[in-house]
């Protein structure tokens, strides 16, 4: 079979054997419920409750500021007894909402559906933005700023991403399998406020049940399917565009330039839920794997669930936790404790024990054989970078186009004297951007 | 054999007077001042003056664009012989040397997590603030040993940085790179110091650092000329340091030091002589 | 890794040449060893022996040398190699020339005598004592200059050369043993294909125009590949890492300039052999073919059309 991709790219072990199987399980509240007011890129909400508030599930306690920005909603119903900052996945305490749920969970009753087809684009992207709905895949871009493209930029084609590449997690793959109806419903739905018509939702070949499953339901609503290529990062934005469609997007530019527009399947599930029935984005699939928890599981959770309450519910930790990942392995967030909440874009949750990790040797020299820059998807130099970086020479880091690096990891997974390449590259670019910003 | 000799012998005579001649032709006419304060000056080219070398500045002291007192690399003396140079009169500045306000090395703090990435300072604040538990304790990876221009910063075995008062010129560069603001001026005559920059309170403190300043006022109380205590972190007044170095045995967790006893534990720096007086003419 | 690929070269040159090739192999191991635990004892640096580098130069260093070579050559070529070959520049990952070459080119010019006196091989168990011969190229060399015509050795004889029974350093001997450690190394994913075969490639066809005009003169192609060091350039000089390009197209262009100065250096040169100046050479070019082997960045061609 000869199946689509993008030049570069490694495969990792993928460990998706753990939890591929398990069917979506509803996860129970938790007592507490910690929900940042950022959690996604652009500014923060800002809180409009306060301690003592009664609230509802998918009431907004915290308001959009800017257009790169969304509202924040309850995800149950309950009292608001803090308001102020707690520890969030990015590693810092942040400012958050934390609710007592009071076991009802109860919708705001203003909350309405409505028929998408009596509804114009602007509204649409009204209640897109209102449901608080960002991109999914982990990057939480808001969606409704990807649907609003500038007039002289014409949109053809609608690429879904069901790829999932990162190893461990599952819960694209699930979601596709037992909520395909959602997830082809939001599909039209994205479709009618892009207005076009061609749509190719890409998945890898790993997952063929649910490649076969869209593939008979997807042709009725004359959706493409398109199996690729068991390679990381086939996800990444561009490279999908890439291998879909054969067209680059131009370096430093969105995926509009070349007249496409991305949305990540659970996205458009999302997408789905916030038009015919109102309700906002305050729950999502994620993945709690890894040999560090007893029975990996792919659990619906509700924003703002603490991470020990969803091992919990996965039969607990087993042994001793040594890295807790949230995301996945390759571009995933190592976590400080089990006490953070998820959050829109926390699409796993993985947990190892010392023996599952390998023993890091410290990092050696760069023995220049090239490895980092036959895997990078991006063509870069990264130990050229990476050099540069750690010498503080920002100018000539530039000049090897650090700024496009998408910080997928495969040069630091693959350099044998275990580099710390991807995070070098992420220091030049923090230099690049505060020179540019001090001009 | 001779007609060899003699060929290489003449060219090279030739480009020599070539050279000379040119030497002199297209000779730049400098200040006289200029080349003597470029002597005078320590010529580490570390930037303490604003200008990005050593003869930079001197050019610029000789054109009257920037003040002659501030090469503190150089220190008083320096300044005397510049002013001396110019003919004016030397304001020299108080002394200064860079301290770092911290001892909780690798084994007396404690660590959010294992820090695998690269070795800058810098890098590791960005994941998750660093990975010392205490937020204003010195991360140890060496950003300041890096830029130090005089070799005057040592990270120990147990990952603290530490500065020789000796050494040390006062330049401000390391100030600059640390992400934690742990190093900061204090006067070189000030020999005592609380060596602790984190303004958690005392319980916190406790639980992750065994020499953390846990703002208990003892200090204060046994010398209140000397101590301030502000957002629970003490700290000496240097005005009156000289009384500060009194409450050292009372300290319950050792984060006062007199540098006249010794650096913190794991430097290879030697006690520096007492006291470390600058020659003072006024 | 790469010196489990050695193996089977070592144990050929061992072979033909008995115990003087095993003591060079072993001196030039163990002084590359000692003068590495020197170096980082002296400069302070880490110790940096478990990573098997300063091995791997010992052994690729013996290979370059002739088993007739005296015990204190052997020891001198392992302190220069490592010394000037690789610490003073920072050691691993810094060097700018591979250190075995830097090693034996300093030993060939200040020992010339004892860098080409080669013994002929006696086989273990053969019986034979140690004769003075010369290499195939430096006889053909010799009679090219005194003749103008190819011996016959050039003509013939290539099963001796593959297997290793002709006159020559530890490693130039046998190419079918190289052969299989540089094929280890290529099934192992160690080395990629580009340097190799671009630099014996440019040989073959470089070598190829010259004998096709005149084959009375010049030696063919098979020669070329079979004889001096070129098997072992290709697949273990070349292929260093630190001192070769990192990108593809820069292993292509690294292979063909080596190719073609070995040619030129073998034809014409004055030394009758040229793998490690033009190793040599193209290392020091490697910075500069980096630079501009960059390959295209991912979004980047239509940015450029656009512009």
């Amino acid at each position: 079979m000869n199946l689509k991709t993008f030049a570069g790219g490694l495969h990792p072990p993928d460990g998706k054997h753990y939890s591929a199987h398990c069917p979506i399980e509803s996860c129970p509240l938790p007592d507490e419920l910690i929900i940042p007011l950022s959690q996604h890129i652009g500014a923060p909400a800002a809180a409009c409750v306060a301690v003592g508030d009664q609230v509802k599930k998918g009431q907004v306690i915290a308001d959009a500021k800017g257009f790169v920005s969304v509202p924040i909603h309850a995800s149950t119903s309950g009292e608001v007894i803090a308001v102020e900052p707690r520890l969030h996945p990015m590693g810092k305490a942040l400012p958050a909402v934390v609710i007592r749920p009071d076991g009802e969970d109860c919708w705001d009753a203003s909350l309405q559906g409505a028929d998408p087809a009596n509804l114009s684009v602007d509204e649409l992207k009204d209640r897109i933005r209102a449901a608080g709905i960002v991109g999914m895949g982990g990057a939480t871009f808001p969606t409704h700023v990807k649907l609003s493209p500038p007039e002289e930029k014409k949109i053809d084609t609608l690429i879904i991403n069901g790829v999932e590449c990162e190893p461990f997690l599952t819960a694209d793959h699930r979601l596709m399998l037992e909520q395909s109806e959602r997830l082809l419903d939001g599909i039209e739905i994205l479709r009618k406020v892009l207005g076009i018509e061609r749509t190719v939702i890409g998945i890898e070949a790993n997952k063929p049940d649910a490649i076969e499953k869209l593939t008979q339901e997807g042709a009725a609503r004359n959706i493409e399917v398109q199996a690729l290529e068991v390679k990381y990062p086939q996800g990444a934005e561009k490279q999908l565009i890439d291998a879909l469609t054969g067209r680059q997007v131009p370096s430093g530019t969105l995926p509009m330039e070349v007249g496409v527009v991305v949305q990540n399947v659970g996205t458009a599930a999302a997408v789905s839920d916030a038009i015919r029935h109102g309700h906002p984005l305050v729950e999502r699939v994620a993945t709690v794997t890894g040999p560090g928890v007893h029975a990996p599981k792919n659990l619906l959770i509700r924003i703002g669930t603490p991470l020990r309450h969803m091992v919990e519910q996965c039969g607990g930790l087993n042994g001793d936790p040594a890295k807790i990942i949230m995301g996945g392995p390759m571009m995933g967030q190592t976590q400080l404790s089990l006490d953070i909440p998820a959050i829109r874009g926390t699409s796993g949750l993985l947990i190892f024990r010392r023996e599952d990790l390998p023993t890091r040797l410290e990092a050696g020299p760069c023995i220049r054989c090239g490895r980092c820059i036959g895997v990078c998807p991006i063509h870069l130099q990264p130990t050229t970078i990476a050099a540069y970086a750690r010498l503080d020479m920002i100018d000539e880091a530039e000049g090897y186009h650090a700024l496009d690096c998408i910080e997928c990891g495969c040069c630091t997974y693959i350099c044998p004297a275990t580099l710390p390449l991807v995070q070098s590259i992420r220091h030049a670019k923090g230099g690049i951007m505060a020179k540019k910003r001090t001009i | 054999m001779l007609a060899a000799v003699l060929s290489l012998g003449g060219i090279g005579l030739v480009a020599a007077a070539a050279l000379g001649v040119a030497a002199k032709k297209f000779a730049v006419e400098v200040d006289p001042r200029e080349a003597a304060i470029l002597e005078i000056l320590p010529g580490a080219n570390c930037g303490a003056c604003g200008l990005p070398g050593c003869s930079g500045y001197a050019k610029g002291v000789v054109d009257g664009s920037i003040a002659p007192n501030l090469c503190t690399p150089g220190g008083s003396d320096t300044v005397e012989k510049i002013a001396h140079i110019l003919g004016v009169e030397a304001i020299t500045a108080e002394p200064k040397v860079a301290v770092v306000f911290c001892q909780g090395d690798n084994s007396k703090a404690t660590e959010k997590y294992r820090y695998l990435g690269l070795q800058d300072c810098n890098a590791a604040q960005k994941i998750a603030d660093g990975p010392k538990s205490c937020p204003g304790g010195c991360l140890g990876l060496g950003t300041c040993e890096r830029v130090c221009p005089f070799g005057a910063i040592e990270i120990t075995a147990e990952g603290l940085a530490v500065i020789s008062r000796e050494k040390c010129t006062g330049c401000e560069k390391c100030v600059g790179v640390c992400p934690r603001k742990v190093i900061r001026m204090a006067p070189l005559e000030a020999t005592t110091h609380v060596l602790c920059n984190s303004h958690d309170k005392g319980a916190l403190v406790r639980k992750y650092c065994q020499v953390g300043c846990i703002a208990c006022t003892i200090c204060k109380k046994n010398a209140p000329e000397a101590y301030q205590i502000e957002n629970f972190l003490a700290e000496v007044i240097y005005e009156k340091h000289s009384e500060a170095a009194g409450v050292l045995e009372k300290c319950p967790t050792k984060c006062i030091r007199d540098f006249t006893t010794g650096y913190p534990e794991g430097s290879s720096f030697a006690p520096p002589t007492v006291p470390v007086t600058p020659a003072q003419n006024d | 890794m790469v010196i489990y690929a050695l193996l089977p070269a070592c144990a050929v040159s061992i072979y033909f040449f008995g115990v003087p090739a095993l003591s060079v192999l072993l001196i030039c191991t163990l002084g590359c060893v000692a003068a590495e635990a020197i170096c980082c004892k002296v400069m302070g640096r880490k110790m940096t022996l478990a990573d098997g580098s300063a091995a791997l130069t010992g052994i690729l260093l013996a290979l370059n040398l002739p088993p007739s070579a005296p015990w204190w050559m052997s020891l001198f070529g392992a302190f220069i190699a490592i010394l000037i070959g690789k610490q003073v520049y920072g050691g691993l990952g810094y060097n700018p020339f591979n250190p075995a070459l830097v090693a034996r080119v300093v030993l060939l010019i200040s020992f010339p005598v004892q860098m080409t006196t080669w013994t002929a091989p006696a086989p273990i168990g053969s019986g034979l004592d140690a004769v003075t011969t010369a290499t195939p190229l430096g006889e053909m060399k010799t009679a090219v200059m005194l003749t103008g015509k190819l011996p016959e050795l050039a003509t013939s004889g290539f099963s001796n050369y593959l297997t290793g029974n002709m006159g020559g350093c530890l490693g130039e001997v046998s190419a079918l043993a190289l052969l299989i450690g540089g094929l280890y190394l290529l099934y192992k994913k160690i080395i990629t294909w580009h340097t190799p075969v671009s630099f014996a490639g440019t040989v073959i066809i470089i070598g190829g125009i010259f004998w096709l005009i005149d084959p009375t003169k010049y030696p063919s192609p098979l020669f070329h590949l079979l004889t001096g060091g070129l098997i072992l350039g290709v697949f273990f000089m070349a292929t260093d890492m630190v001192s070769s390009p990192v990108t593809d197209k820069g292993m292509l262009i690294f292979g063909f300039g080596c190719g073609l100065i070995t040619v030129l250096i073998r034809l014409f040169g004055g030394y009758p052999e040229g793998v490690s100046f033009a190793i040599l050479l193209m290392n020091a070019a490697t910075p500069l073919i980096d630079r501009y082997t960059r390959p295209k960045i991912f979004g980047q061609i239509e940015q450029e059309a656009k512009s």
